[in-house]
């Protein structure tokens, strides 16, 4: 195994790609996600890799690319973030219901205006029922991780589904971490040669893509989604436990934090389930039981995992990265629905981090303290009322 | 819902399945031949949009009905009014 490396989150994103050599890439430049295109460029300039890299006019073009070359048979990589990913959002529901396995980066930004390049999850959340799986990572290092897992999630044959590879803007994509990468040869066979189904390239069986539907093949189709949204956790354990073989880095759906014990839980997403844990382990200290958990798969949602996680305990408190303007957090009213089911915990959503606002323990400890002793409010605004 | 028969992301994974899909159902006025008055001119067979016109030893041999959507241009267009719309 090679020597661990400092290296940014948009590095080792790139420096996956590099490894995977993926056929086809075509990108537009937008901060923070700017990094790894531009450095993905120069390993296509130096030769080497062997990618076709398109350069486009837009990130609309840049996913309409993508999804062409997809249903051509190669496999096909892209990056953007915020408006970028605003632009792509035509093609979103269209590359996911033409069922092209396409791995795409966001380096998460909150969505203009006002104009704003900082983290936040708007972006992606903003995007959420577009039909494409979506994970998250913690560090550089499951940046890094999940760049080599997401082909291999995309492209099984029970989910053909495209993958959107979440790293949080600035925090991940242009800090430098100390991280450890996998050979070059281990990631060529973890990911594997990819088999497309039903290329346009194959000239002896034509094939027709992109097709229109009248109402009930529509749905149909739609419901095939569905199913191999639901097929989608199998795969993503599986390739979580294959890739545990070759890195000694074991995944989960919902990473779990001093739950087992724990009274209250927050559930969070990305590079603030780190400062959560930090901030666990304070209140541990002072002999409060609560805990963390990371839905890592956040698209499908998982929420059995979540509902046996979370339930039964006295209180949740969901921190949502991106506000549902006049709603709630978009992951509150999902962490919900998972608990229906059995007795509901007192339920808390807190609003944070928007615009790139400072996601600190001190922050954390304030509102999960209030939870815990149970006198927080239904929602609240971190550092706005809370 | 008999989805798991689809083929996946909607593609035909076969050449000439569109002879296969039946649009002729979309139709209020079907094109009835008088062959008393036909000529055998072929003039319908090159408007019809729907290749619908059925044509043998070069003879007008009347409609396939399982694509024509009745719009009426052989009718418009036949010299000799051999054709009419008639709602059947």
């Amino acid at each position: 195994m090679a020597d661990e490396i400092g290296i940014n989150g948009d590095n080792a994103v790139a420096l996956a790609w590099k490894q995977i050599d993926p056929d086809v890439c075509a990108a537009y430049p937008i901060t923070p996600q700017t990094i790894i295109v531009e450095t993905f460029s120069e390993y296509v300039a130096n030769g080497d890799v062997g990618t076709e890299f398109v350069c486009v006019e837009s990130e609309h073009s840049a996913l309409t690319v993508c999804v062409a070359a997809a249903s051509a048979g190669a496999r096909t990589f892209t990056a953007t973030a915020s408006q970028g990913l605003a632009y792509m959002w035509e093609m979103l529901p269209i590359a996911s219901a033409m069922r092209v396995p396409i791995v795409m980066a966001v380096a998460n930004r909150t969505l203009s205006g006002p104009i704003n390049i900082h983290n936040d999850h708007g972006d992606a959340m903003s995007a959420r029922d577009c039909g494409w799986v979506m994970i998250f990572a913690e560090n550089v290092q499951e940046a890094y991780d999940n760049a080599v897992m997401a082909p291999r999630i995309a492209e099984h044959p029970d989910v053909q589904l495209p993958v959107m590879a979440n790293l949080d803007g600035f925090i991940l994509t242009h800090a430098i971490e100390r991280m450890r990468p996998l050979d070059t040869a281990v990631v060529r066979k973890f990911v594997g040669e990819h088999k497309p189904l039903h290329p346009l390239l194959d000239w002896k069986k034509p094939v027709s893509h992109g097709l229109m539907d009248g109402p009930e093949d529509y749905y149909r189709h739609k419901y095939q989604m569905v199913e191999a949204m639901e097929k989608a956790f199998g795969v993503c354990e599986k390739v979580f436990a294959d890739f545990a073989k070759i890195s000694g880095r074991k995944y989960s759906i919902v990473e779990e934090y001093m739950c087992d014990d724990a009274d209250c839980v927050a559930v969070i997403l990305g590079s603030s389930f780190g400062t959560m844990k930090a901030t666990v382990d304070k209140l541990r200290a002072e002999g409060l039981k609560v805990g963390a958990c990371m839905p890592r798969v956040f698209r499908p949602w998982p929420a059995k995992q979540l509902a046996k996680v979370l339930g039964g305990k006295k209180a949740v408190l969901v921190m949502d990265k991106h506000v549902g303007v006049g709603a709630y957090g978009p992951m509150y009213p999902e962490v919900v629905a998972a608990l229906a089911g059995g007795k509901m915990p007192k339920m808390h959503n807190c609003i944070y981090g928007l615009g790139g606002q400072d996601a600190t323990v001190a922050g954390f400890e304030k509102i999960l303290k209030a939870v815990a002793s149970g006198k927080a409010k239904e929602l609240s605004f971190m550092g706005v009322d809370v | 819902m008999a989805a798991e028969k689809l083929i996946v992301g909607g593609r035909v994974i076969e050449p000439g399945k569109a002879e296969q899909f039946e649009t002729g159902d979309w139709r209020t006025f079907t094109p009835v031949l008088d062959r008393e008055l036909c000529i055998d001119c072929m003039t319908c067979w090159i408007y019809c949009p729907d290749s619908s016109v059925i044509v043998k030893d070069s003879k007008m041999m009347g409609f396939k009905l399982t694509h024509c959507k009745g719009c009426g241009i052989c009718a418009k267009m036949c010299p000799k009014k051999a054709i009419t719309m008639e709602e059947v």
